[in-house]
């Protein structure tokens, strides 16, 4: 963890309601793909934890959406101001936990830290596939920054406007041998269900202070309590209780 | 040079400026990111007899100028925290450390402060008896002046070390309640707790925490913070811990002049995790704004002529 500022490069709607921001300064405490920074926002008394999308050793890329106060006050940001911010928080997705076929599965604002994600197991030499879900056309975003890594990308839609008609769970292919997640905590729980290899997935949960002091997103594991923030958000699929 | 040392039943600490319990886990995750021996001491995780998971989430809620929480007292219980946090805390703290208590029983209290009391690097013990999140204890000890002086004796009964009990501030007549604290035994007293509270959300209408309530804590409840400690100094002549949204230097001193011999800092540490490090920092520089040599001087300033 690093407490550090970053400046508003980018602030771009992707849909009607989700974000791109690209910020630049200190990328390096970032280590590991599914791991958060949480901005400071003025007049607004906790910070708001953020997944990272991308990221370099000199800028950070993150995709939010418009949910409450502080993502509207984020959206209104103009380039050049500077964000007061933690980076590095949380346990992200262990790349060398992942199988050579790893399935990386979004759903709809949990999609964006799968990106980070992609590129990392590239680079580690393994050949992903993904699957991003959304609810309708209008609110899909990032499929053409995923298919231009250059890997298989399937989009689901729940009401078929567009790809494959259903959810995540309908677009499973045959053979994949690891599986990586983040989304909305029903498709978490059906892709527990669901899928046949062990995996990794990312929960989100409000929190206080986002760095494992305050104990205020604990959940109960088949390992002990975890923090949300600080042994998650990205968790083993055999360690959930459902 | 300005003295920011103070004493706290006979520990001298090299400033007031404590993290309070709940806010600070058992020091490893702020010495991550700085040295947690530039702080006074601190009040680590509250600590049960049995482990406890505490509340379903959500736990925390925003408030203007604030949070609440429910977290409800996890925690490993006290032979975990004995035999697996507080060597590691050694490593990364030297100094005498605060060790705070919950209970659901004088039985409780007492057997988890005999066995907190008998560790070396524990220089005080902080009993809560004030806790708004779980049901059957906590506060219901420290709502009435009788059972606040309960568990003072049962604890004082088995341990050696100052005994600091910390007060909520849900009640009616608090001097009452430190007063009788004081009459058992107590050494000190240490308050606020946080402040009963819920927020309600709009588009579930149903209450964010899912406790229901929780407590209030952060700079919303400052003024609360100072006039409680004011009332409690005037009625004991023992020390006091005081805290509740204290967040910047000027808020040390102001908590001091009403009577408080130390600080306790919390929720602000949660949303700046150097707001101790950077009070401390502060604290020479607003001494001498207000011509302040010796911090000690000023305890209970605000009641003198």
């Amino acid at each position: 963890m690093k407490q550090t500022d970053y400046t508003i490069e980018t602030n771009r709607p992707l849909t009607a309601d989700v974000y791109e921001m690209t910020l630049s300064g200190d990328g390096t405490p970032i280590t590991a793909p599914g791991q958060f920074i949480n901005i400071k926002l003025s007049g607004l008394y906790l910070r708001r934890p953020i997944s990272v999308c991308d990221w370099t050793a000199d800028s950070v890329t993150i995709i939010y959406k418009v949910v409450g106060k502080g993502t509207a006050a984020l959206s209104a940001m103009a380039p050049g101001r500077t964000l007061d911010v933690l980076a590095g928080l949380g346990n992200g997705f262990d790349v060398s936990k992942c199988g050579q076929h790893t399935l990386v599965i979004g759903g709809g604002v949990g999609t964006p830290p799968l990106y980070g994600l992609v590129k990392a197991l590239l680079a580690a030499g393994k050949t992903p596939i993904a699957i991003l879900g959304f609810n309708t056309k209008s609110e899909i975003f990032y499929e053409d920054q995923f298919r231009a890594l250059g890997v298989e990308t399937t989009v689901t839609t729940a009401d078929g406007s567009y790809g494959v008609k259903g959810f995540v769970t309908d677009a499973l292919p045959e053979s994949y041998d690891y599986f990586c997640a983040c989304g909305p905590l029903p498709m978490l729980k059906a892709l527990y269900r669901a899928t046949t290899t062990p995996g990794l997935m990312s929960f989100e949960e409000r929190m206080g202070c986002g760095f494992g002091a305050c104990m205020g997103c604990s959940i109960q594991t088949k390992n002990g309590n975890k923090r949300v923030c600080k042994d998650g958000p990205v968790l083993e699929k055999e360690e959930i209780l459902w | 040079m300005v003295n920011t040392s103070v004493t706290l039943s006979g520990i001298k600490l090299d400033n007031p400026v404590i993290p309070a319990s709940g806010t600070f886990g058992y020091g490893y995750e702020f010495a991550e990111i700085y040295d947690i021996n530039c702080l006074g001491t601190f009040s680590f995780k509250g600590t049960t007899r049995a482990p406890r998971f505490g509340n379903p989430t959500p736990r925390i809620a925003e408030a203007s100028a604030g949070l609440l929480n429910a977290v409800g007292l996890q925690n490993p219980g006290v032979d975990k925290v004995i035999a697996k946090e507080l060597p590691k805390l050694r490593e990364v703290f030297r100094k005498p450390v605060m060790a705070n208590v919950s209970g659901f029983s004088l039985d409780d209290y007492a057997y988890t402060c005999e066995k907190l009391d008998k560790e070396p690097q524990v220089g005080w013990l902080e009993v809560n008896i004030s806790c708004p999140n779980v049901h059957n204890g906590g506060m219901s000890f420290g709502t009435s002046p009788e059972a606040a002086a309960e568990v003072t004796h049962a604890v004082k009964a088995v341990t050696t070390k100052p005994v600091y009990m910390k007060l909520s501030p849900n009640v009616t007549d608090i001097a009452a309640i430190a007063k009788a604290c004081e009459d058992a035994g107590a050494d000190g007293i240490s308050l606020i707790n946080t402040l009963l509270a819920m927020r309600i959300d709009p588009r579930t209408r149903r209450p964010i925490l899912a406790n229901g309530t929780g407590g209030l804590s952060g700079p919303a409840v400052f003024p609360v913070a100072v006039r409680m400690v004011y009332q409690v100094y005037q009625a004991v002549s023992i020390p006091v811990i005081g805290m509740g949204g204290v967040s910047t230097a000027e808020d040390v001193i102001e908590l001091m002049l009403a009577g408080a011999t130390a600080v306790e800092v919390g929720a602000a540490n949660l949303t700046d995790p150097f707001a101790c490090p950077k009070i401390i920092a502060d604290l020479p520089k607003v001494m001498e704004k207000y011509g302040i040599n010796n911090l000690e001087e000023i305890i209970g300033g605000a009641h003198h002529g």
